[in-house]
């Protein structure tokens, strides 16, 4: 079984038409729907959806001591908004719950494999 | 007679995509088996020339490369880890393969080879590298770039299957008509950069493992007829040579009467696709004995439908052609107008042909300067160049 991070990201400035209470509602229901099958069957590993991007905070280590700074870390106008965390066999199923995802979402899903834990 | 090492290389690049895919399902590894079936041509320069070919080279390669790469993996920590899995993988699959029959693992190779996630340059270099057993410099050499710059891209296309865990499998039913959409484009592109050779034994190798995919049978249909013209499509000076100037006797009627039962086969079935579609307009082309029996309003009929289901400017570009010689050169020339073309050198061409048709030489000679500026082949650029049709 392999690893996968599905996340979704959001670009700045990019106002998407507002949502009706009634299709927020659809969406949260469909999110819900769709993580309560992936813990039914051990796909599920991690996930959650990150606060904006400018409320981030960074700390790095300059010239021997820790600093703290106003975030984001990278000055991109693309954003991680969220992610998952997923168990799958292969890429081709781990492509099969992004694009659930992304049907979901209407934003675009980037999936990585994590890199494989040697065996001890 | 005992076989030279030229005869070996050529059996070597024959069998080298059924090995490959044969180890890479046992080792679940690319390089692995990419290195073993190496390891195998190396023992077969040295033992066919001297002893004479074994009764199925295929299975020798495979059985020899495996063995090699077994010893290998022996001496080896990480190679025993996959050995341990290979095993468990296999279920202790059998010995008798120099002899018997294999299980042919290409059509699982080519999906792997044209997965979606992986970018067209790097599906079309494992496809030839593992598929048609090109070596790298020649799949460099194919696509004029640096072998470096090509080895370096194959390097990164195998990690990125190995990382991901990009599956070695046949895609399920429900997925398989899209998966299908990126194989048919490698083998297609294949033949137009020129690999036509390569290009036909994919698609006869696809055709044969999946015999109930009408798009499949259409693309080898497609390329069988457009392969009977090779021979008349240049002139003896290189210069390209026109559908309705080829001397149609050099046509090879074997490949029609294939391609054209295959065309048959297909219209039966009545599942159009776009390379079923091509193929039946390159099938009523090669039907003609001469170029004015054409039977131009079945050509339009065809790419009406063509249009239908892949409504691109391109097809659009073919079809006002086809009219033009139905309705005339007006009729196709305020068709051309209307297409978003201008970095297409088809679309000055074409544009080029009717203006001069219609009487408009000055117009023609503009817009026949404009598709040689563009023209992707020397023979193209000098038949354009020096007035296309006019010229004649």
């Amino acid at each position: 079984m392999a690893q996968y991070l599905l996340s979704a990201h959001s670009v700045d400035g990019v106002v998407q038409e507002p949502m009706t209470q009634e299709q927020v509602m659809d969406v949260v229901q469909k999110v819900y729907a769709l993580e309560a099958e992936m813990k039914s069957n051990g796909t599920w590993m991690f996930g959650g959806r990150l606060a904006d991007a400018d409320t981030a905070t960074v700390v790095r280590v300059q010239n021997g001591s820790v600093m703290t700074t106003d975030g984001p870390f990278a000055e991109s106008k693309e954003h991680l908004g969220g992610f998952y965390l997923i168990n799958a066999p292969d890429l081709d199923a781990a492509l099969k719950w992004a694009s659930r995802v992304t049907e979901i979402v209407g934003a675009p899903i980037e999936v990585r494999a994590l890199v494989d834990e040697p065996k001890s | 007679m005992n076989p030279s090492p030229e005869d070996v290389g050529r059996i070597f690049r024959e069998e080298f995509g059924r090995s490959v895919a044969a180890l890479i399902r046992f080792f679940g590894d690319i390089d692995v088996a990419e290195d073993a079936v190496q390891e195998a041509f190396t023992a077969a320069l040295q033992k066919w020339p001297v002893e004479g070919l074994p009764p199925n080279p295929g299975g020798w390669i495979t059985t020899t490369a495996r063995k090699r790469a077994i010893d290998r993996l022996r001496r080896e920590k990480r190679g025993r880890e996959l050995l341990a899995e290979a095993a468990w993988q296999s279920n202790g699959s059998t010995e008798s393969e120099e002899t018997g029959p294999m299980q042919d693992e290409r059509l699982r190779l080519i999906f792997t080879c044209c997965h979606p996630a992986l970018a067209t340059e790097a599906q079309v270099a494992l496809t030839l590298r593992l598929l048609c057993g090109l070596t790298t410099k020649e799949v460099a050499d194919a696509f004029l770039v640096a072998e470096v710059t090509m080895a370096q891209r194959l390097v990164r296309a195998k990690r990125k299957i190995k990382v991901n865990h990009i599956p070695f499998r046949v895609p399920e039913r429900d997925n398989l008509a899209p998966r299908l959409v990126p194989v048919l484009a490698v083998v297609y592109l294949l033949y137009n950069a020129g690999l036509c050779e390569e290009a036909i034994r994919l698609a006869r190798i696809v055709d044969t493992l999946m015999p109930n995919e009408p798009e499949v049978a259409g693309l080898l249909a497609l390329l069988l007829l457009t392969e009977s013209r090779r021979a008349s499509r240049i002139a003896a000076d290189g210069s390209l040579v026109l559908l309705a100037e080829q001397n149609r006797s050099r046509w090879d009627r074997s490949l029609i009467e294939e391609g054209q039962e295959i065309v048959r086969r297909c219209l039966r079935r009545n599942t159009p696709g776009p390379y079923q579609l091509q193929a039946a307009i390159n099938a009523v082309h090669s039907d003609a004995p001469t170029a004015e029996q054409t039977d131009w309003p079945q050509i339009v009929a065809l790419y009406d439908q063509l249009f239908a289901v892949a409504p691109t400017p391109v097809v659009a570009l073919n079809r006002a052609v086809a009219i033009g010689e139905v309705d005339g050169p007006a009729a196709a020339l305020a068709q051309v107008e209307t297409l978003d073309l201008d970095s297409y050198h088809a679309f000055h061409a074409t544009r080029a042909d009717l203006l001069w048709r219609l009487g408009r030489g000055g117009e023609a000679r503009t817009a026949y300067r404009r598709a040689a500026e563009m023209a992707p082949t020397e023979a193209e650029r000098e038949f354009l160049a020096r007035g296309g049709r006019s010229a004649r």
